[in-house]
């Protein structure tokens, strides 16, 4: 049966403003999906974004949202997680937001383990404001503000998120759209801090520079470089060059920062 | 038994022509007509839902019982 998408987004907001296949709408579209599955409900769901074209997405859902500053999108989440644990948070927000000027917020969001999720469309790129490089655009590719190639290494930013002390990371893609929900879901279960990068596509400000002919191109790069983690295992190292691991690459149970803060509420009120 | 066909609505005001349905459609029951997608071979479609999971523009229903 058609999915109803139509409960979960503000009304008259539609059409949306992301560009003509840009992956935003349809990562969007896996965090509905999820959140829908696991029922939960729109007063106890807050979704929290930065700036960017990514960090637009808040705006079109029927729900608790926050669109804040620039890279702070994990600053406001702590905020109305700590005033309220039992809400479920979400973040969503691009690779610049993410991972250049909201780098700091991100690491230490990953390194306190506060129960929220985090979904980060790469697309590669500032797409919002033309196409300057952001830390993950691969090296040597070309951005506004690297014409000649990239030198920069890039983020993995997966890798990052596990090495800051994630305990839930995984990763998709946006032309694997059947599963973006799937990581979703399993991210919003997840007690501590889950992120979701989701491999995007902004043919407008990347594709174009990257002699990427349409969007249909740059879907068919996603669907050739992604391997299913499990698919991984069976593959060499030299089978693996070039490609991008998928799925559910990290979990680890762990206490998770609101409960231990509770514990440290208890202390000192025992103490006094 | 005669195959029930789904129902497939395109909502032109939200489609913004990117091609992503038509291209991977398995079974190429879609095509462009001018800017945005219609359905060309609805006998074709085996009801995978992949063009309504893929649209990034809310535009695509496959609607089946
Ligand atoms: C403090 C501040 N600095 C810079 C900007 C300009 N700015 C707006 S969006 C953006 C980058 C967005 O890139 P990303 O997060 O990857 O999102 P995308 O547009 O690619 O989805 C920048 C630098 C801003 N809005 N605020
Ligand atoms: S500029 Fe890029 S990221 Fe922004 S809406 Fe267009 S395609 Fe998407
Ligand atoms: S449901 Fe599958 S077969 Fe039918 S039109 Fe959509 S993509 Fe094609
Ligand atoms: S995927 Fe959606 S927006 Fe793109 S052509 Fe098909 S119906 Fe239109
Ligand atoms: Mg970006």
């Amino acid at each position: 049966m058609a999915f109803d998408y139509d409960k979960w987004i503000r009304p008259g907001k539609l059409p949306h403003i992301w560009c003509p296949g840009c992956g935003h709408g349809i990562v969007m579209k896996g965090l509905i999906r999820a959140i829908d599955t696991l029922k939960l409900e729109k007063e106890n769901t807050a979704i929290v974004s930065g700036i960017g074209c990514a960090s637009r997405l808040p705006g079109y859902m029927d729900c608790c949202t926050l669109h804040t500053a620039h890279g702070r999108a994990a600053a406001f989440a702590t905020g109305v997680k700590m005033a309220k644990p039992e809400m479920n948070v979400i973040l969503v927000g691009g690779d610049g937001d993410g991972t250049a000027i909201g780098g700091n917020h991100f690491i230490h969001a990953c390194r306190r383990n506060i129960d929220m999720t985090y979904i980060i469309m790469n697309n590669y790129i500032y797409g919002m404001t033309g196409g300057q490089f952001s830390p993950a655009t691969p090296t040597g590719h070309k951005a506004s503000t690297t014409p000649y190639g990239n030198p920069d290494p890039n983020f993995d930013i997966a890798k990052l998120a596990i090495g800051a002390g994630a305990t839930f990371v995984a990763r998709g893609t946006a032309f694997h759209a059947n599963q973006i929900d799937k990581l979703i879901a399993e991210a919003i279960q997840h007690k501590g801090f889950s992120v979701v990068e989701i491999l995007d596509d902004c043919p407008t400000t990347y594709g174009r520079r990257n002699k990427y002919k349409s969007v249909i191109e740059m879907m068919n790069r996603l669907k050739e470089v992604a391997v299913p983690v499990k698919a991984a295992e069976k593959m060499t190292a030299e089978q693996l060059q070039g490609k991008v691991l998928t799925g559910v690459l990290y979990k680890e149970e762990k206490p998770h920062y609101t409960e231990e803060y509770a514990k440290v509420i208890e202390r000192a009120q025992a103490a006094k | 038994m005669e195959k029930k066909l789904p129902k497939i609505e395109i909502i032109e005001k939200y489609c913004k022509g990117c091609h992503i349905c038509v291209e991977f459609c398995p079974t190429k029951v879609l095509e462009m007509q001018g800017f945005v997608a219609g359905v060309k071979n609805l006998e074709a479609c085996i009801k995978c839902m992949q063009c309504e999971l893929r649209c990034p523009d809310f535009a695509i229903k496959v609607i089946t019982d």
